[in-house]
């Protein structure tokens, strides 16, 4: 199959195809972030994790039209400002969500699998009546727009390098948020024990709320991010869902470098496979391996030890 | 639980089953008219379902959200028997190809690929409803039971394998019919099963394994592996620790499952005329437990009203308000969930069953205690 192509040419696709992995696992690890910090340390399931992300790209389709209408001039700006608020929104509607429903099912884990189902339906269906079923896409701003050419032959898209930028930066942020700030702290001892974070003097109610905002805040960041290199429509959150799940349990529940080396190889493994294979093939048989690794290693490629 | 009798049916459960009996074979034949019947008959096969996840579940504490695979394979050895029987090489003489099935011939395949062979004997494809339903539970099962994979992990990569069905399904057009599934299919052995009359006769066939299914899940149940179950869902160390192999039972418990998902996805092909992968994947997976949820996640009979409920609301709200029947869904969900978690048979159990109860005593002095009783009829 390589016999048609030259050596520089098959560089090329090499180089290309790489970077492709590379902007695919920046959607990974951007969408499994969010997830980490809920499923990972509060052993949430948020099914609904999806629609938040969609919230975040609707919020940045309204910014960028905002922008056009009546700020044309800082129009090259506007993604900033959007990111921000798309945080926000997904965020407080965490806060909200948490209030209503999550607390009341701490301790009942499959239950909250069904009842963020049911708001992720509820969600869908008021984003089709609001903003119509066809899928919407942003005007991208003329300065992400073109691509980087490297060589002759390899050309980068600069959204892609767009999207790697915020998947790091993010990371960094999250990064930080749980393991040098005192609210990281507090996430992580409830995590390990409930009660005893309690006992010394931790708020786990609002803690908990906190955190379940934050999740769903950086969620909201991720399809801001995805307007970029895609269109919105109602039902595409859940296109995600398993994919995200699967990338959080594959690199260990609890574990944020886990999280970003399953996005890594669950990626990298898909975009070489498709190149070979069908897309439909490459995903079967990424997911598969997967599960399969799954079942010899249930507990994910790098965990923490912790007190049950 | 209903450790209260140890007989296979307790009073209640005998007028629970004989009212549920009534209400299939008289009641909506009675009332409804064919076009109406059929369409119960689809929500029933449905029941098939979510029994089986009454005992996985509601019984076990195994979540699975990959049912619809089991309804999916059960449903595709169906159609693809059915399939075959359609494209004789005289109904499909207008094809390059005669003798294999539409699809095929239109992505190009020449011959049938050589695991559709088998699905041309009828025998084989009943087995193979049944069986391949429960190979696949089997091996899933062994890999995750053995090594303690349970809870949410369990629920997640069964959900993965839902997706990964639902993507092969699509992807391989040749080989199963690809988004549109296996359609246009005509007679079972030479009988139309497109006729009014055939569809009433599979009707009262669904209901008939219907009530063999929930009779099977009954005695399960009431045996002693019921109580392991229970137990195993509560305290799943202790019993480990008591010397049972806890795995194994729920291996069983989960093929037993796959095995009624599958008769009744084979059921649905029947009455519909067709299998798709809109009926495999996580989508239908997940509402499958909904239905389980709604009629109580702890009663086989619970879980037959709450799939004919549910769709039935189904149906009906999305004909005349398209638009608010995924609110009315979602809004199902999180008010089962938060509300109810017994769904209806734990609202009758604790509001209705006392007042007949009261009344039956007021009437008759016969001094039984209301509570123990009701509970066990409704659980």
């Amino acid at each position: 199959m390589f016999a048609d192509y030259s050596m520089s040419e098959l560089g090329a696709i090499f180089a290309m195809q790489g970077f492709a992995g590379l902007i695919l696992f920046s959607v990974f690890v951007l969408m499994a972030l969010g997830l980490a910090i809920i499923f990972g340390q509060m052993g949430v399931i948020n099914m609904a994790h999806g629609e938040f992300m969609i919230l975040g790209a609707y919020m940045t389709y309204l910014t960028s039209n905002l922008f056009e209408a009546y700020l044309p001039g800082l129009f090259s700006m506007y993604f900033f400002v959007a990111m921000i608020i798309a945080f926000f929104a997904s965020g407080l509607l965490g806060l909200f969500v948490e209030w209503a429903m999550i607390r009341h099912l701490y301790k009942r884990p499959l239950d909250t699998l069904l009842a963020t189902w049911g708001l992720s339906l509820i969600l869908q269906q008021l984003y089709r009546s609001v903003f119509g079923a066809r899928e919407v896409g942003v005007s991208i701003p003329d300065w992400m727009m073109g691509s980087l050419p490297l060589t002759d032959l390899v050309e980068i898209p600069i959204n892609g390098i767009f999207v790697m930028v915020l998947a790091v930066t993010i990371s960094l942020a999250v990064y930080y948020l749980m393991f040098r700030s005192s609210w990281g702290l507090q996430v992580r001892a409830i995590s390990q024990n409930r009660v005893m974070a309690d006992a010394v003097g931790i708020n786990t109610a609002w803690t908990d709320r906190l955190t379940f905002g934050i999740g769903c805040g950086v969620a909201g960041v991720a399809g801001s991010a995805f307007t970029m290199i895609g269109s919105t429509g109602p039902t595409a959150g859940q296109l995600y869902i398993v994919d995200t799940f699967l990338v959080v349990v594959f690199g260990g529940a609890g574990s944020l470098l886990g999280t970003i080396a399953s996005a890594f190889s669950i990626s990298q493994a898909q975009s070489i496979m498709e190149f070979f294979l069908s897309g439909s093939m490459a995903k079967v048989l990424t997911l598969l391996i997967v599960v399969g690794i799954l079942m010899i290693r249930p507990q994910g490629l790098f965990t923490l030890k912790l007190r049950k | 639980m209903s450790i209260a009798s140890n007989r296979l049916f307790t009073r209640q459960d005998i007028v629970g089953f004989a009212i549920l009996a009534a209400i299939i074979f008289i009641v909506l034949p009675l009332a409804l008219d064919s076009f109406r019947l059929n369409l119960f008959g689809k929500y029933l096969t449905y029941a098939f379902v979510a029994v089986g996840l009454v005992l996985c579940w509601g019984a076990g504490g195994i979540l699975s959200l990959g049912q619809g695979v089991f309804f999916g394979l059960g449903g595709y050895c169906m159609a693809m028997f059915l399939k075959l029987e359609a494209s004789t090489p005289e109904n499909t003489s207008i094809q390059s190809t005669p003798g294999i099935p539409d699809f095929m011939d239109w992505n190009q395949l020449t011959a049938l690929p050589w695991w559709w062979e088998p699905f041309s004997h009828l025998a084989f494809a009943l087995f193979a409803v049944v069986a391949v339903p429960v190979i696949f539970a089997f091996i899933i099962g062994m890999a995750m039971f053995r090594r303690r994979v349970g809870g949410v992990y369990f629920a997640i990569i069964t959900q993965a394998f839902a997706a990964i069905l639902t993507i092969l399904i699509i992807g391989q057009q040749g080989f199963t019919g690809g988004v549109n599934g296996i359609t246009d299919l005509r007679t079972l052995q030479g009988w139309d099963i497109r006729t009014e009359a055939a569809k009433e006769t599979l009707y009262y066939v669904n209901g008939v394994l219907l009530f063999i299914c929930l009779f099977i899940a009954q005695f399960v149940r009431k045996s002693k592996l019921g109580r392991l179950l229970i137990a195993m869902r509560d305290q799943e160390d202790r019993v480990r620790f008591s010397g049972y192999d806890v795995a194994s039972f729920k291996i069983f418990i989960f093929c037993l499952g796959a095995a009624f998902a599958g008769i009744g996805g084979a059921m649905f092909t029947l009455q519909v005329g067709f299998m798709s992968p809109t009926l495999v994947g996580i989508v239908p997976s997940i509402e499958m437990v909904i239905f389980c949820a709604v009629g109580g996640r702890l009663s086989i009979i619970g879980a037959v009203y709450g799939a004919l409920l549910v769709n039935w609301a189904k149906t009906s709200l999305s004909e005349s308000f398209p638009e608010l029947w995924l609110f009315g869904l979602g809004g199902l969900f999180i008010a089962v969930v938060m509300l109810f978690p017994n769904g209806l048979a734990g609202l009758y159990a604790d509001h209705v069953a006392p007042r007949i109860n009261r009344l039956l005593a007021k009437s008759a002095t016969d001094a039984t205690k209301p509570d123990d009783a009701t509970r066990a009829a409704a659980e």
